[in-house]
């Protein structure tokens, strides 16, 4: 068995709180000034290590009900959500590769689970 | 040639920074792929019984934390390199831990290797380098 349900939707839920980790610790980069400690020190990195952290506890308790091979590819799915949030936060336009590469990530996460047994 | 040399020069010093920003992200890849293989191994003594127990069985899990330790060094150098090069060059960069995920999930986990789940890989890697492609490039 590849996966059980439970372990795919602990993924979704994964990848959808992971999103955030990108967007918080992205906000912080542009923010520290370059030092080391400012990075670990900046409270929007610290809280993106946290919410990277939660993500992670929903993703273990995923990968125990199933095959890592077929799970962490699923993750991705997480570029879909970073994707809205980099438009509505950051301002990052959309474009036509953008659609494709999200478009395509669907359709690799479809066929992985067309092969789920 | 020398006024070429003289105009690259300042350009050289971004290419390398934008090299060894590449270079780092690539590292990223390796640590990421060793920490996904760390965290399936500590995954098989989670418990669930209760949200202590849970707690307790991750906290105290060796495997685990060293995966966990290794994900954070992986993204300590992913914020590095954000700083050289952009985002939209980096993340399809980071998609090649998938490939390695799958290798190392074959080669030492002993998983199944099916038609789907290459095509599957294969289309989702596809996507990810896209994404980082901007049209306007």
């Amino acid at each position: 068995m590849s996966a059980t349900m439970n372990a795919i939707l602990l993924v979704l839920l994964a990848s959808f709180v992971g999103s955030f980790g990108a967007v918080l610790l992205k906000s912080g980069s542009m923010r520290a000034n370059g030092g080391v400690l400012s990075m670990l020190l900046n409270p929007r990195i610290i809280a993106g290590c946290c919410t990277y952290v939660l993500s992670s506890v929903f993703f273990i308790l995923a990968i125990r009900q199933g095959e890592l091979s077929f799970l962490y590819p699923m993750v991705a799915l997480g570029y879909v959500w970073t994707l809205i949030w980099s438009r509505l936060v950051f301002g990052e336009p959309f474009t036509r590769n953008k659609f494709a590469g999200i478009g395509l990530i669907l359709v690799g996460v479809a066929l992985l689970n067309l092969g789920r047994q | 040639m020398e006024t070429e040399g003289a105009v690259s020069a300042p350009n050289s010093s971004g290419t390398l920074r934008r090299r060894k920003a590449i270079i780092l992200v690539l590292i990223c890849t390796v640590i990421g792929a060793a920490a996904q293989l760390l965290l399936k191994l500590g995954s098989s003594t989670v418990v669930t019984d209760s949200l202590w127990a849970t707690a307790w069985s991750m906290a105290f899990n060796f495997p685990l934390v060293l995966g966990l330790s290794l994900y954070g060094l992986s993204t300590v150098l992913f914020i590095h390199a954000l700083r050289n090069e952009q985002l939209s060059l980096l993340y399809p960069l980071i998609s090649l831990t998938y490939i390695w995920v799958t290798i190392v999930s074959v080669a030492l986990l002993g998983e199944s290797l099916s038609f789907w789940k290459v095509a599957g890989v294969m289309v989702i890697v596809t996507g990810v380098a896209l994404l980082g492609k901007d049209d306007n490039r």
